[in-house]
């Protein structure tokens, strides 16, 4: 971590402008991890409501995968971290 | 026998017979044995942050507990592991040792705050990936092994009523952490 610089003078950024592909997070089945463990962690990591939570818990039971978060590069990186400590099988990708 | 992790102020507390303590004790010290230190680093690989291992662990276990972080483009994953690996290494061994630390050697009652509670609740997780993987657990046969309808190794059934048991204590771990959550303690 780092602190932020003095203010600089903000460029100007054209609002429209959105990445082409968003990359994502992805979590994998697996038959290990809990179905309780899994929506809990969901809620801790991402904040989500218990019934998000559990729905996309469900997604990767039922579905074998489910998109857990979206963004940039870094942050889907630092997702897939997190996800890892706790034993979770993630991976990140670019959304094509 | 425990009945398992219930919700208290500001944690969570979990009474352990002897017996029940030395099995957790033996299967944090498992994920020690498993996951081991972060080789040394020289100076530069230290001040840059970076470990030196790209390559995936061949054993199934070690794969398990650290994953691929992308999964279509193996020299990203190689890169990612660089700069990752060491420091998943530090944080599972921390929380095995977390959970060591904290186990009382006659057992008796352990009260965990948030912060050891979540050391625990991963590193129970990963001493069940790591025995889950190395007996070949997948949901269908284990399912079948539940309702009776299947057998494994006979070598395999200690590991198996462990990996049983360690189940059931995080089941009861999470939801004493929901409990916790709810009270917003």
């Amino acid at each position: 971590m780092t602190t932020a610089p003095v203010e600089l003078e903000r460029p100007e950024i054209d609002e429209d402008v959105q990445p082409d592909f968003p990359w994502v997070t992805i979590v994998w089945n697996d038959p290990i991890n809990l179905m309780s463990y899994v929506t809990y962690v969901f809620q801790a990591v991402f904040g989500y409501s218990k019934s998000k939570a559990h729905a996309l818990m469900l997604d990767v039971h039922y579905k074998g995968r489910a998109v857990v978060s979206t963004g940039t590069r870094e942050e889907m990186e630092r997702d897939v971290s997190t996800l890892h400590e706790y034993g979770l099988w993630a991976t990140l990708q670019q959304d094509r | 026998m425990t009945s398992g992790f219930r919700s208290v102020r500001g944690g969570v507390a979990i009474n352990l017979n002897a017996d029940e303590a030395a099995v957790l004790r033996s299967m944090a010290a498992l994920v020690l044995d498993i996951v081991e230190p972060p080789a040394a680093k020289d100076a530069f690989e230290e001040l840059v942050g970076i470990g030196g291992n790209s390559e995936a662990p061949e054993d199934p276990v070690l794969a398990r507990l650290f994953p691929d972080a992308y999964g279509d483009d193996p020299e990203a994953a190689g890169d990612f592991r660089r700069y990752t690996e060491d420091s998943l290494k530090r944080h599972k061994r921390e929380n095995a040792e977390a959970m060591l630390s904290a186990l009382p050697e006659r057992g008796g009652k352990i009260v965990l705050g948030k912060e050891d509670a979540h050391a625990w609740l991963k590193s129970l997780n990963d001493v069940r990936l790591a025995l889950g993987t190395r007996l070949g657990v997948d949901e269908e046969s284990y399912e079948a092994y539940l309702r009776g309808e299947k057998r494994f190794d006979s070598d395999d059934t200690a590991a198996l009523h462990i990996y049983d048991w360690l189940g059931g204590l995080q089941e009861t771990l999470v939801h004493a952490l929901f409990g916790v959550n709810r009270r917003g303690g």
